[in-house]
């Protein structure tokens, strides 16, 4: 069934389907006839059933099938038998059409329903699945299928284990069989059926089973995309993790009043600046979660009741999910220094995408300072007293950054119990690098410097708290390079993996990059990606100018920022400035030569969130001064990212779509915007 | 011997060719000249088809080979009325088997289902999936005759008893327990490399003096460890001689041989569905594809007479050239060409001199057999040699069982599934190219010594027992340093022998002349080299004549049946 070069028609062939598609056409013309009068006569049946014998890719033809057998089984005089006979004209009907297709969607879902109706002995389905699977081991419709009649006959994930076992020695090049032994596998964990009690256990099992397949034929890649499952198995842990927040444990806040900027005087606080009254905390999560609210995450302090604060998730698509979820914390506007004490899953409620509850419950505290406004300072113009020039990292590179590193260090070492515990990762981890060095040493395999990058990088990852360091970073970029110059079609990605690790490698070493806790400079490091977040909450003047950013997905984890420089990047489309919306402290933000405008058509909204997000839309309908405006529609996409932005300085020359016009639009919607490219506004 | 009919008048009496004896190369000519729509008289004096390629039962095994072990004198002629037009040649046959040896240990048993066995006279033998005599059985139909079942796995055996599965496969090298993943990878790429070059791909072309080299030489240039070398040399190639040893090695395997070998394998696995492995054997035996050859040939019209021994070669007094044959009958028959089997040769009048013509021919009768001899062992037990498995084959490598083996031992089990014995009991062909006698037996006892357990009461089993003490005391002297930790052949039960026959079969080839010899059955697995000699000796007698042109086939659809019964 594969890798067999396809045949060019011969003549007969061409004159064969001809014949078959004219024959069809006339099948096709009774058979609306039928379907549209509801005609449900044994001939109009038995003619559908014709069709879809000989093109089983009929959708309709199955539908109208449904609606038959409903039909029949409302009859007054049905009985158990008439309606076993039905339905088992039906699953003949499927196996004839599957002989004829045995990948026609229509077909197996029609049997699925078929069967769903419970007057169908499910026991045949196996044979007539093992017969499928033997004429084609690969097919994933028949797998599908054969997962559905495993829970319905109850058949024991064992049995079905062995059976994809025997698969897979036949042929190990079966993405489908190792696919279900993972689905399998996975099943077995949560249930924590005997023998399967332990990951620990199983997975260095696994690894040893998909080496022989590597090992054999490393490039073949169903056994990589399985041992890329066993990594992820590995590396994750079940029940997420609190990774880190903002503000960090027993760090200090210092909040100054509305547009007052007097960060020198207090030097050995992290000073921010508040204009509505309210700082953010943060909660950086290692995997997507659900569920944070009030009552799952407490936090108590002096002067704001907790059962005000609203939870928001962090994400693209809107969902209810998220790594990074944001509360604010109103302060009042005299002077006040108190603690808060924040508890994250004391009481179980929050609980990841893949199911698993939130089990290792945490708690930091933190000092808050709240300065009142100074009057005076307001005075000063914005533009001339925040702005990423040279002079203010200078101006706020008093303080070492060591202690705020510090501070986060050990809020991930508090939730590294599961890590302690868990050495076998570590130890399948290890084996895994030597296992992969071993071959490479034997053949230049690019899925193998990739997997050990990947390998390496997990290793990092979880060693990070203890070794403080990452050791391997060095050979994950030399890994990355080579992959780049070896692997052009997939440079992009390699570029944004090699740039992850960059970040980590630069934050990591502390080098002068960082020039205050609250500024970080990441310009000239030809970044194809930012990374590393978790890292970077504190952040609020952030150049990362003259890089080579097509994207800046998870930024909006960093809510502090009030200063962003995307200067000389690679920014295609405004769409992709779209997780600057939940930024609301951003007051500046320099976008000037990038790309945005010059694709025509903005792909990058397909890609980056999800395509199924209406909110967006929705938002359109109720504003109706906005929907009045045709300047405006006709920049639909500028309204809906600038339109949330309170931004007071911009710069956006040297972008294809930012002429006269579409300046004019921009003042339009951000009428707070007081200099726009460098120009003071009215 | 009373109820011997007599021997029947053959009508007519001229034909195109007479062959004498129905082994295989014989049988496959006897098709041939009949689908070239000559006439053909096909004899043979024994009551059954397939002389040295049979497959015969229990009983007449015995038999068969001690009557070919002697030179008793042939029928003799009776007094022919006509001497004036011909001189007589008597034929004499050749011994070609020495060293029988036949032991029972379970008589009981045995004799009341002697003819519920097919033992191999030639065995033991398979027939690759993609190999010469698939192609021919194929292309002439001659399958329609026959069923096959899948030999389901290669073993290479070591001196402890213990069998590795042979990794021929991407799937076997996967599934594979005793290789390393470093192992794997190198025979896997190994594999592909071959792959590449057999299709062709640039890249991966093997440079012509790497093909002139020594396999084994190239096998050492692609860092292959030893295990996968003798893999691949013994197991896939189904190298004759130690490969290493080029002092005893006869038969160094060029790389550009052993990777058509490689490739005869390759195209063997799966190439019929039903097949697993990448070997057939014939249900009831080897002996049914030269019966299923005679089938074709009598289809085409070829006349066949049994039970029909030829006492004298006619030659005419003249010009000396071959005239046809006297039967025991007493009958002369006459044809333009003769193909003989092995088993004859011609014996000269004393004091007479032959016709001057016959003179110059005369160096081509006598047969040569510088090729030493086969040792041929058959065993018979009631236990698999492998628990869930029952038809495999298994081979010893060049001094894998001890230090002076100097060629493989190649052994084949064959189960009751395709009905060549009792159900439920095995028989295992053994067989190894020696110099001598008892060498051979040597090679053979080796085998069988660290498979079977060999029962005590028998009277021939005294012989057995001592001769394979002293293999056995040094192969163990070998071995004990690395076998102390682990009881590898004493904790499972080895199978007991019920039946055993040993011999040596003198390894002579095809002769080519006016009157023409066909070869015995040679020291390979399978029949490629005995197919290229016939068609040799076919097209040394007709040289216009296409050996099975394409439309001869019959049926067109005999692919589908070709695919052997599971």
């Amino acid at each position: 069934m594969h890798g067999r070069p396809r045949k060019a028609p011969k003549p007969e062939d061409e004159a064969a389907s001809s014949a078959k598609a004219q024959k069809l056409r006339a099948l096709q013309t009774q058979f609306f006839t039928f379907h549209h009068n509801k005609i449900y006569t044994k001939e109009a049946v038995e003619l559908s059933a014709k069709l879809l014998e000989i093109n089983p890719e009929s959708y309709t033809a199955w539908n109208y099938r449904k609606l038959a057998v409903e039909h029949y089984l409302n009859l007054p005089d049905c009985n158990p038998d008439s309606i076993k006979s039905v339905l088992d004209d039906e699953l003949r009907v499927v196996e004839n059409a599957l002989r004829q297709n045995f990948k026609s969607y229509g077909a197996w879902h029609h049997r699925k329903w078929v069967l769903s109706k419970g007057h169908s002995s499910i026991d045949n389905e196996l044979r007539l699945l093992d017969k499928f699977q033997k004429a084609d081991s690969r097919n994933f419709h028949a797998w599908n299928y054969r997962r559905y009649v495993a829970e319905s006959m109850k058949r024991s994930e064992q049995d079905e284990l062995k059976y994809a076992e025997d698969m897979i020695y036949t042929n190990f090049s079966n993405y489908s069989a190792w696919h279900n032994r993972s689905v399998l596998l996975s099943a077995l964990f949560e249930k924590k059926a005997g023998g399967f009690l332990l990951k620990e256990k199983v997975l260095p099992e696994e690894y040893e089973f998909i080496h022989q397949a590597i090992f054999t034929d490393p490039d073949d890649q169903s056994g990589w995309f399985y041992h890329l499952w066993l990594l992820d198995q590995t590396v994750t842990t079940d029940s997420p993790l609190l990774a880190s927040s903002w503000p960090g444990h027993g760090s200090d806040v210092l909040l100054v009043g509305d547009r007052c900027y007097n960060g020198s005087a207090f030097s050995p606080f992290s000073a921010l600046h508040s204009d509505s009254g309210s700082f953010p905390i943060v909660l950086y999560f290692n995997q997507p979660v659900g569920g944070v609210n009030s009552s799952t995450v407490t936090v108590e302090c002096g002067f704001n009741k907790n059962e005000d604060l609203f939870w928001k998730p962090l994400s693209a698509s809107n969902s209810q999910t998220a790594r990074v979820w944001v509360a604010h914390l109103k302060v009042p506007s005299s002077d006040l220094h108190s603690t808060v004490e924040v508890s994250v899953g004391h009481s179980k409620g929050i609980i990841s995408t893949r199911g698993f509850v939130y089990s290792h419950p945490s708690m930091f505290s933190f000092k808050v300072h709240v300065q009142p406004m100074e009057r005076d300072s307001s005075q000063v113009s914005v533009a001339e007293n925040i702005s990423l020039r040279e002079e203010n990292f200078k101006v706020y590179g008093t303080q070492s950054e060591e202690s705020i590193i510090d501070s986060f260090d050990q809020l991930i070492i508090k939730n590294g119990h599961e890590t302690t515990a868990s050495n076998w990762r570590f130890e399948a981890l290890a084996k895994e690098i030597e296992c992969f060095r071993e071959l490479l040493s034997l053949v230049d395999c690019k899925i193998g410097k990739l997997t050990l990058a990947r390998l390496l990088k997990a290793y990092d990852a979880m060693s990070y708290p203890f070794a403080n360091k990452l050791v391997h970073s060095e050979e994950v970029l030399e890994l990355y390079s080579d992959l780049m110059k070896l692997d052009p079609t997939h440079y992009q990605f390699y570029k944004d993996e090699h740039s992850i690790v960059l970040l980590q490698k630069y934050k990591d070493s502390a080098s002068s990059a960082i020039c205050d806790p609250i500024c970080l400079r990441l310009n000239n490091l030809s970044l194809s990606r930012m990374g590393a977040f978790e890292k970077l909450l504190w952040v609020q003047m952030l150049d990362l100018s003259h890089n080579e950013l097509q994207s800046i997905e998870g930024l909006e984890a960093m809510q502090l920022l009030s200063c962003l420089s995307l200067r000389n990047n690679k920014l295609r489309s405004l769409t992709t400035l779209e997780p600057l919306r939940k930024l609301k402290s951003l007051r500046i933000l320099d976008i000037s030569y990038n790309q945005i405008g010059d694709q025509s058509i903005d792909t990058t909204r397909y890609v980056c969130s999800s395509p199924l997000s209406h909110s967006v839309g929705s938002e359109l309908n109720r504003d109706e001064t906005v929907t009045s405006d045709v300047a405006l529609i006709n920049n639909w996409e500028a309204f809906f990212i600038f339109k949330d932005f309170n931004l007071n300085q911009l710069d956006i020359v040297g972008n294809t779509i930012a002429d006269e016009k579409f300046k004019s639009v921009l003042v339009k919607i951000m009428p707070k915007l007081k200099q726009l490219d460098g120009k003071l506004l009215d | 011997m009373d109820d011997i009919p007599p021997y029947p008048p053959i009508d007519p009496t001229t034909f195109d060719l007479i062959v004498i004896g129905t082994g295989l190369p014989e049988s496959i000519i006897a098709a041939a000249a009949s689908t070239a729509s000559k006439s053909v008289l096909h004899l043979d004096p024994n009551p059954f088809y397939g002389s040295h390629f049979s497959s015969l039962p229990l009983a007449d095994l015995p038999s068969f080979l001690s009557s070919h072990s002697t030179s008793p004198s042939p029928p003799r002629s009776p007094s022919s009325d006509d001497p004036n037009e011909f001189s007589l040649l008597e034929f004499a046959t050749r011994p070609l088997y020495s060293s029988i040896d036949i032991s029972t240990f379970s008589p009981n048993l045995l004799d009341q289902h002697s003819r519920k066995f097919n033992l191999d006279v030639a065995g033991p033998r398979v027939l690759f999936c993609a190999d010469k005599s698939i192609e021919l059985l194929l292309r002439t139909g001659t399958n329609q005759y026959m069923e096959f079942k899948s030999v389901d796995a290669t073993f290479v055996g070591d001196n402890k008893g213990n069998l590795w599965s042979v990794p021929d496969s991407r799937a076997a090298i996967f599934k594979d327990k005793s290789l390393g993943l470093v192992e794997k990878n190198k025979l896997m790429r190994f594999f592909k490399l071959v792959q590449g070059h057999l299709a062709g791909e640039q890249d991966v072309k093997i440079s012509e003096e790497d093909l002139q080299s020594p396999f084994v030489d190239f096998l050492n240039k692609m860092g292959l460890p030893p295990k996968i070398k003798s893999f691949i040399l013994y197991a896939i190639a189904m190298a004759d001689y130690d490969q290493e040893d080029t002092g005893v090695c006869r038969d160094l395997l060029k790389t550009k041989d052993g990777i058509d070998q490689l490739a005869l394998y390759n195209a063997s696995i799966g190439r019929f569905q039903n097949a697993s492995g990448a070997f057939l054997y014939p249900i009831y035996g080897q002996g049914e594809l030269s019966q299923a050859f005679c089938r074709r040939a009598a289809v085409k019209g070829c006349l066949y007479v049994l039970r029909m021994p030829v006492t004298a070669l006619l030659v005419d007094k003249d010009t000396g050239c071959y005239k046809g044959v006297r039967l025991a009958s007493g009958q002369d028959i006459f044809s333009q060409k003769l193909i003989l089997d092995p088993t004859f040769k011609v014996t000269l009048p004393l004091g007479s001199s032959p016709p001057l013509p016959l003179k110059e021919k005369l160096p081509f009768f006598s047969l040569k057999d510088d090729k030493g001899k086969i040792a041929r062992g058959i065993c018979i037990t009631k236990t698999s040699l492998k628990p869930d498995i029952s038809n495999f084959l298994v081979v010893y490598p060049p001094r894998s069982l001890f230090p002076e083996q100097v060629t493989s031992i190649r052994l084949l089990q064959i189960a009751s599934n395709l009905a060549v014995c009792l159900p439920g009991m095995f028989v295992l062909y053994i067989s190894a190219l020696c110099n001598d006698d008892d060498q051979g037996k040597k090679l053979i006892h080796a085998v069988m010594n660290t498979l079977l357990t060999v029962p005590l009461d028998s009277e021939s089993n005294a012989a057995v027992q001592s001769e394979t003490a002293e293999i056995g005391s040094a192969v163990q002297d070998e071995t004990s340093e690395s076998s102390s930790g682990g009881p590898s052949d004493s904790g499972e039960e080895k199978p007991t022998l019920l039946w055993s026959a040993l011999y040596s079969q003198e390894l002579t080839l095809g002769q080519v002349d006016f009157i023409c010899s066909t070869p015995m059955p040679d020291g390979k697995l399978n029949y490629n080299d005995l197919i290229d000699t016939t068609f040799k000796i076919f097209q040394e007698i007709y040289p216009e004549e296409e050996f099975f042109p394409e439309t001869s086939l019959e049926n067109p659809e005999v692919d589908g049946d070709a695919s052997p019964e599971t």
